[in-house]
Parts: structure tokens; sequence; C-alpha cells
């Protein structure tokens, strides 16, 4: 390893406030990266070397050791959750043991938002993971310590971002047509499938107020295909 | 121009690649048509771009051309596009300058915004990724909605604040008056983030500190009421009401207590009032018990409290959560050092941690171990450190063995217990042990007279077992050359004495000299061994030829000292015993430099480095001013060379240099071998000639001429004392006219011995390039029966031919 680089890194690293997360890291068991948080400044190189040595680190412990591992001057709190991976780097003074907490709860509002939450939700909705955890935490520390509150601001700031595409309805229509059968392609299941196509019925019957009371979970299977 | 493919279906497109390179090419395809869409720009797609980029950015994908749009995105009216340009904004900008500018204006605007969401977005952005540019020019702005009624906001804001504070600590006054109400929050988003607030400011100013200790009472308050609140489920987590909160609130606690009795007098109640009433079944009581016990040993508590805490400490030691033993370790190792007693209660326990599977756990409990090593208890501890030495991953073994050598060196019970554990780790991790061990051990056995036939022994039977640990050779070897003899008249006490002859002590050094399981390194301690043995053992013969074999060796070094010590037997044989003598006891010296480490290093000759016993010279400075007042005005400068100026330090100079061990050696013997060089090339037949007879004390000059530079004439004293008692601290300095250039080299030793029973000798070189007749003069000082004596002399009558 080129040394000074590394110091350099270290110096960087060590800069920042005595209590902070400084990155979360997401990543599967074959070291896939889900999603990347940083709160300290850090070039794009920097962060990838971080990634690779830390995944590979994590990935080479054993399942009984402990969540914690010291790492250059950080601490690495970390979970898996299924074949996911949440991995936390925190200062030294840090509690490790809230952190742990932190990292749960986040779990807790994925679950809640995607309805019983599975690697493939987070792939492919990647942007909406992270749109969770910035409602949760701000700049390395929670902001929220009420489920219902940041769920509720999710869902909010959703709905906001739902207007726009209601008001164009022609193409919206065009738009769902093609939906309803990637869905069900995606996601193979014949529940859901029916799901979207009875939200889609119901959305070529009825306005927009109506199904703004639908089902939650169904909504929100439609919320989460609609915009991009 | 066709609509580009959707974000989910570019996801699953890049999910089917089978191979690197596929999705590789893919994705080149894809970023080929985002730029031209970029290029055109195309504001109906911009959104579902970036999101494709931010994809691609997370599989490791060049994303870099994506910033700008995301700029344009954050300027757009859309929902959508500024949710996804803030994320793209975080994700894809880092603290450039240009791309900030713009993005200051935006987020201002959107901090004005007229939707919370909007706010909230620009807020998050700031808060993590303002640089401080950005920071300066909208602390305002986040100070205004730290100030408003709604709470969404005033949370985002307040961690905002934090990132601004964090980035630009002067701007940290400005939020003061906002900071007033922050407390008397009921919504506990809010009240979390004003804690996190509070804690940065009293963190990063002393001001602040003491400003905000009246704020105590009010915080114990509002912790009291989470624990004794009943269940609220909003904030409820397996049976706790927000430990967030309450972690948070109990970390400002810490700070503000800290050196502080009134403040620590007032939530003493509450910090045990916490620690006896947290359900401690679920990690979330845990984290909160761990984050109360921090609070405790920080603050000025009472005693009580502090066993309290540790006790929890304790129950975490014995818990089935790894989690719980690690945080449990970790702080147990912070406290020992103030509450030693009360750690040393746990020991046992901590002593079992060090055989628990993870190596986090095994680390801690080491380091804590080792930390609690006292003088009663080192010889149990030791076993058990000793043992996990053993059996531990290779990661541990050099930490491990350094700190056994500390707690050894620290706490030994007895000299020979020293060396046996030295041993004992030299044996089982011997190629973990860092360089200087070897050294250490080295001089901690000199040292040890009444070890010397024990320890010789020790080692000669450890390396019939075992030739592969190098240290443990290395010292083995040394032990062997200087102690050989006490080694074969087997007179050990301790133990049964081992019968050895002397052939097969050189068998086995031999024996590493052809093994190549040897190192370079333990090669040239042996073969200094065997040089040393030459006259402690009868067989010379044996050792001249096994010195004459590797005087063609291919490895330079090794080579080198071959060489070096055939001169010995050859021309020298005379100086041989001397030079060979067993080397004196080593004292450590006060400051821990360097120079304590390497005086071990003497091994390679020890008539070299032998001059470790600094001659008390007062001023060495103003001594050379004497020698240069006395050869008359300024046309006789003194000449700088290293021993008459710096007595003292000549031989640490040398020593320091073989600091590093290696090099140390490779210096020795360049060192030798300049000496013999300058020696070998003598053309005999200038007469010696005495130049000081005075008190006892007699300085004979012998002459030789360095053969690649006739100019320079090679001088070696040798000073003899005839008188009845030791002449100890002896110095010679010389000075030479101007036209002259003069270097000493150092002194075989700086004791004169008494009744002519040895000399000291030392090398001067002269460079007289104009062939002037040589004059000098030398200044003497040496104590003699306890006073100092000084003396100048003037020599004049060199023979002609040392100069012509």
């Amino acid at each position: 390893m080129n040394l000074p680089r590394m110091l350099l890194l270290l110096l960087t690293i060590s800069i920042t406030s005595s209590f902070q997360m400084q990155f979360m890291l997401l990543f599967s068991r074959q070291g896939k990266l889900r999603l990347q948080k940083w709160y300290v400044p850090l070039s794009d190189k920097e962060k990838k070397k971080i990634t690779r040595e830390l995944v590979q680190t994590v990935l080479a412990r054993k399942p009984k050791m402990c969540s914690f591992l010291e790492w250059r001057d950080l601490k690495i709190v970390y979970k898996r959750y299924a074949s996911l991976y949440f991995c936390c780097a925190i200062e030294d003074q840090d509690n490790e043991l809230i952190t742990l907490e932190i990292i749960h709860r986040y779990v807790e509002l994925l679950d809640k938002y995607f309805g019983s939450v599975c690697e493939l939700d987070i792939i492919f909705n990647f942007e909406k993971a992270y749109f969770i955890l910035d409602e949760f935490l701000l700049g390395g520390e929670a902001q929220e310590t009420s489920k219902k509150n940041v769920l509720k601001a999710i869902e909010q700031a959703d709905l906001l971002q739902e207007d726009t595409k209601v008001s164009f309805s022609p193409s919206f229509l065009m738009v769902w047509s093609r939906n309803a059968a990637e869905v069900r392609d995606s996601c193979g299941g014949s529940e859901q499938a029916s799901w979207v196509k009875t939200a889609f019925l119901l959305l070529v019957s009825t306005e927009r107020k109506f199904w703004i009371t639908l089902n939650k979970d169904m909504l929100r299977k439609i919320k989460m295909q609609a915009p991009l | 121009m066709p609509a580009p493919i959707r974000l989910r279906e570019l996801i699953r497109t890049i999910r089917t690649a089978r191979t690197q390179a596929e999705e590789r090419e893919m994705i080149q395809k894809e970023c080929a048509a985002i730029r031209s869409s970029f290029r055109e720009e195309d504001n109906t797609y911009r959104c579902r771009n970036v999101a494709k980029l931010l994809y691609m950015h997370m599989l490791g994908y060049p994303a870099h051309f994506g910033q700008l749009e995301c700029l344009k995105l954050i300027a757009s009216q859309k929902f959508t596009d500024k949710r996804i340009g803030y994320l793209g904004a975080m994700l894809l900008l880092d603290e450039r300058q240009d791309v900030h500018l713009l993005m200051t204006n935006c987020i201002k605007n959107d901090l004005n915004h007229s939707t919370q969401y909007v706010q909230g977005l620009a807020l998050c952005t700031l808060g993590c990724m303002g640089s401080s540019e950005m920071c300066r020019d909208l602390a305002g702005e986040v100070e205004k909605l730290l100030k408003t009624s709604n709470s969404y906001l005033r949370k985002k804001a307040a961690l905002c604040a934090v990132h601004v504070i964090r980035k630009v600590p002067e701007l940290m006054e400005m939020f003061l008056p906002a900071t007033k109400n922050l407390l008397s929050e009921k919504n506990h988003g809010v009240l979390h983030t004003s804690v996190v607030l509070l804690t940065e400011m009293c963190e990063r100013s002393p001001d602040m500190l003491a400003h905000f200790r009246k704020l105590v009472p009010q915080l114990v308050r509002i912790l009291k009421n989470l624990i004794m609140s009943g269940y609220s489920p909003e904030h409820d987590v397996s049976g706790i009401s927000d430990p967030f909160l309450q972690v948070r609130i109990l970390r400002l606690l810490r700070i503000l207590g800290k050196g502080d009795d009134d403040s620590s007098e007032a939530m003493n109640d509450i910090l045990a009032q916490v620690a006896t009433n947290t359900e401690t079944s679920k990690n979330v009581g845990n984290a909160i018990l761990y984050e109360t016990v921090l609070t405790i040993m920080d603050i000025k508590s009472e005693s009580g409290l502090r066993v309290l805490a540790i006790n929890i400490l304790g129950r975490f030691l014995l818990n089935n959560d790894k989690n719980i033993r690690y945080v449990a370790l970790t702080s147990l190792l912070k406290t020992v050092q103030t509450d030693h007693n009360a750690v040393q209660r746990h020991r046992s326990t901590i002593v079992d941690c060090l055989k628990d599977l993870d190596v986090s756990i095994k680390r801690r409990a080491m380091e804590l171990s080792f930390a609690l090593v006292n003088g009663n208890n080192i010889r149990g501890m030791m076993k058990e450190l000793l043992y996990f030495l053993d059996s531990c991953d290779p990661e541990f073994k050099a930490d491990c063995a350094s700190g056994v050598f500390l707690a050894a060196e620290k706490y030994a019970p007895s000299k020979r217990w020293h060396i046996d554990t030295i041993m004992r780790v030299l044996t089982t991790a011997g190629s973990y042990v860092r360089d200087d061990s070897v050294p250490n051990l080295i001089q901690l056995i000199t040292n040890s007279v009444e070890m010397h036939a024990y320890t010789v022994q020790r080692l000669y039977k450890a390396l019939l077992d075992d030739i592969s640990q190098q240290p443990l050779v290395q010292v083995a070897s040394w032990c062997i050359g200087e102690y050989g003899d006490l080694l074969i008249s087997g007179q050990c006490e301790e133990e049964e004495p081992i019968q050895v002859t002397e052939d097969e002590v050189l068998d086995v050094l031999e024996g590493l000299l052809v093994s190549n399981l040897s190192s370079p390194v333990t090669r040239g301690y042996s073969l200094t061994a065997i040089m040393k043995l030459s006259t402690r053992f009868s067989s010379v013969n044996r050792i001249k030829k096994v010195v004459s074999i590797y005087g063609s060796s291919i490895d330079v070094e090794l080579q080198q000292r071959a060489v070096e010590y055939n001169a010995l037997f050859k021309k020298y044989d005379h100086m041989r015993p001397a030079l060979l003598e067993r080397m004196p006891i080593m004292e450590k010296t006060a400051s821990n430099g360097p120079t304590e480490i390497v005086q071990t290093n003497g091994e390679a000759e020890p008539s070299v480095v032998e001059p470790k016993h600094p001659p008390p010279v007062g001023q060495p400075a103003s001594q050379g001013n004497d020698l240069l007042d006395l050869l008359g005005g300024n046309d006789v400068p003194v000449i700088p060379t290293t021993m008459p100026t710096k007595p003292a330090s000549a031989g640490g100079e040398l020593l320091d240099l073989l600091g590093d061990l290696s090099l140390g050696l490779s210096l020795m013997a360049f060192y030798l071998f300049d000496l013999f060089k300058t020696v070998n090339f003598l053309s005999t037949g200038i007469p010696p000639m005495t130049a000081y007879n005075k008190n006892g004390l007699k300085i004979d000059f012998t002459f030789e001429r360095a053969n690649p530079n006739p100019n320079v004439a090679v001088i070696t004293i040798h000073a003899s004392n005839s008188t009845e008692a030791d002449m100890t601290d002896f110095v010679f300095q010389a000075a030479v006219p101007k036209t002259f250039q003069l270097q000493l080299l150092s002194p075989s030793s700086n004791v004169v011995p008494a009744l002519n029973q040895g000399t000291v000798t030392q090398v001067i070189r002269v460079l007289n390039q104009q062939k002037q007749q040589l004059r000098m003069r030398i200044k003497l000082t040496y104590i003699h029966k306890g006073s100092a004596v000084q003396d100048l002399a003037e020599v004049n009558n060199f023979p002609p031919q040392s100069w012509q």
C-alpha cells in the first residue's frame, strides 16, 4: 500500500469531530455495493478503496463473531440482515451498541416502507432507500427517533412526486400499461402482479382522490413503479 | 429521439450481464445515450438519466459527467427532479468550488421554498456535503429555520447547524440565541437533534460548555421523564422509551459533568437511577447502560456509583452476547488506569475472554490482560498470556510478544524468570518478535552475570531442538560465542549440567552457517560467535578453517567479515584475545533513546564498540578551545573529529547508526574493513616513537602509510600505564597545524590498565598534502587514583619517514 496516501486518508478521516457516523455502506453477501452514504468529504478514489477493503474484511468474518471491528482509527459496526450487510463507521468514543440500534431502525424503516423488504427491493429502488435514509439520518446523526414520523414524511414526499406524474394523464396511462407487464416480469409473484393490475384498472376508472384511499400496501407498490 | 429506457429496465438489463466485460459494454452504451441526451438539454428525461447514472456510479463506473445535470435538476420546479437532483448532488459532487457556487444559490432558494419537503431536501444536502464556503453563505438561513415552529424543519436545521459548526467553528455564536428554547420542545426529533447540537457546541468551545452547564437540571428532568413515563408506542424500542434520545442526553451530561463538581453532583441520582432501572435483556438496554457507565466514569461521580459502573461492566463480561462482552472489555480498558483495583476484581473473567473465538474480543482481552499485570500477579498472568501466545492467531503474536517483554521487564520477580520468559517467547513466537528484542535480550543476559552459564546452556539446548526461529538462534549464537567456555566447563548450578565438547558446539554453529533456514543476519551472528570461540576454545585451527572458507562466501556481508577475521588471525594475532574479550556489562542509559537498544549490537567487534563508558568530560567544546589556544592563534584549528570534541558520544554515535540491525552490521563491517585496510597497507620501516612518558603514562606512536594516498599518515597510539592503579576515563586528544588534516578514530577503551597489563590503542590519520614536517599537540585527561589528571604536550620529533 502506498504509505503517504494512506496517511493522508487517515488524516482526512480523523480531522472530523468526535461523535459522528462517518459513512454507511450496504453490500450483498457477494460483495456488491447496494448503497453508500458518506458523511465525510472523501475523493471517489478513496471511497472506492475504503469500500473494497471493508467489504473484504467484513465478508471474511465468521457469522459468530461480534459486530464490531477496529479498522484504521475507526470502529466498524456491521450487521447482516438476510443477504445484506449494513455497515457503519463510527469514531472511537461512539457507542457501538446504539449504532446497532440505528442500523436496526433503518432496516425496520425499509421493511415497513417496502413491505417485508428484500435485497431486490433495494436494488431496484435504491433511490427510495436513499430517501428513507436521508429522512432518518442527517449528517451522520439521527434526526428522528419515531418510526412513524419518518415514514409519514417519506409517504408525503412520495405523493408530491406523484402529483407531477398524474398531471399528464394520457401518457401516464401508457406508461402504466407497460409498467404492469414489467412488474409482473420482475416480481414473478402472481399476487403482486394482480395488485398492479387491480390498481391499474382502478386508476383508469377513477380519479386521483380515490386511489389515495387505496390499500396502503397496494399503493406503495404502485408508487414505487411510477416516476422513473 | 425515442424515450430512453427506464431506470428499472436498465437495472434489469445490467443484471442479466454474465461477465464483467458484458456489463461494461452495456454501461458504455447507456452512458453514450445519456451523454447525448444531456447534450440535447432534454428536460423531460434528465431526471431518469441522472437516476440511471447514480446506479452505474454505485456499480463503480464513472459518473462525474452528471454533476452539472444534478444542479439543473435541483433548479427545476418539479419535486421529482429536485429529489433526484439533490440525491445526485450528495452522491456525485465533491467539495469542488465552481459547482458549489451554483449550488449555494439553488439551496438558498430552496431553503425559502414554500413546501417543507423541498426545504427538507435542501437542509439534508447542506448538512451532508456543504463545504465551508457554502456553510458560511447559508448559515443565516439555517439559523432562521432553527427558530421555526415547524418541527420537521427544525430538527433538520439543528443537525444542519451541527454540520455548519463542524465546518466553520467560528459561526457557532450565531446559533446561540436559537438554542434557548430547544430543550422545551416536546417533539423527540427536535429534542434529539437539539441535544446533538448542544453537544457539538460544548465540545468545541469551553465558553459554551460553561454557558450550558445551567441546562443540567433540565436535561436530568427530560431523562427522568423518559425512564419514568409509561409505554409510549411512538418511541418505544423493546420496552425502552426512546433509547436514542436517552443515549444522547447521557452523552451531553458526560461532557457537562466532566471536571465540574456541581454538575456532577446534580446528575448523580439520575445516573444511579438509569443504571439500576434499565432493562438489560435486550441490546437497547445495554446500549443505554453502556453510555451510563461511560458517563459515570468520566464525570466526578461518587465512588459508590463508580463501583456500580464497573460492576455493570463485569456483568457485561458474562453476557452471552459477544457485542456486549466486547464493549465491556473496551470500556474496562479505558477505566483500568483510574479504577485499577475495581477492574482487577474481574481479572479471571477477562483472562477467560482470551479464549474467546472472536478476534475482536481476543484482542481487547489481551490488551486488558496486559494492563492488569502487576508485581503480584505476574507469574499467573504470564502463564495465561504465554499460553495465549502459543495458541493465538499469527496476527496477535507480535503484539502479544512485545507485551510480554514489556511486562516482564517491568515486573519480573527474578532474573531467571525473566530470561526464561523471554526465551519461551522466542521459542514459541520467535519469528514474530520485533527486531529490537534480540539486542534487548542479549543485554539482559549480559547483565545477569550469575545466569550466564545457565542461560548459555538453555540456549544451546534450544538450538539443538530448533534452528528455525531466527531471533532465538541469533541470541543463542551470541551467547555461545560469549560464554562458550562456560558451556564446555558445564558448571551450571541451576540445572543438570550438560556434557558437550568443543567440536559439538562448533558443529552446531557451523550448522547454522550452512542451514538454509538461517537468515543472512543469523549467519553473521554465527560466524562472529565462531570467531569469538577462537579465544575460548582450543580448537583454533578448525575455526581458522571455517573463517577462511567464508572468505569466499557469495554473501558479501559474510565474506567481508570472514576476510576481516582472517586478517585478525594472520596479521594481528597478538591483538585477537583483547579484541575478542568478553563484553563488559552494559549499562542502561537513562534516556530511552535508541542507543539503549543498540548498545547490545556490539557483538560484531568488541574493539570498536567497547568505549561505551562515556568519559566524564565536562565541556568538550571548551577543551577543544584550550588546545586551540595552545597551538597558538588561529593558524592551528582543532581538527574536527568525532573523538576529541565529543568523546562521550563517539561510541554512542556509532551505535546510533546500528539502530537498524542489518544496517548496523554492514556499517560495523565497513568500519572494520576500513580499519584493517589502513592497517594492512602499511609500509613498514617507519620506526616507532615515544610521544609522551610522564607519571607512569607512556604513549607510543607507531606509523603506517596508507597506500592509496601516500599523503596520509596513519598513526596508532598505544597508551600504557606502569603505575599500580588503573587510569580511567582516559581521553586522548590531538591537534595539528592548519596545513594538516587530522582524523581521530575511536579508542579501544578508556581505561588504561595498571602495571602495563594492556594498552589502549587509538588510530589517528593525518593528511599531509604539502609534506611538511609533522607537529602535533596532544592533550591527555584521565582519572588516576581518584584524582583527575590533565596534561598537554607537544610532539615534534616525528621520524621523517612518517611525513616525507
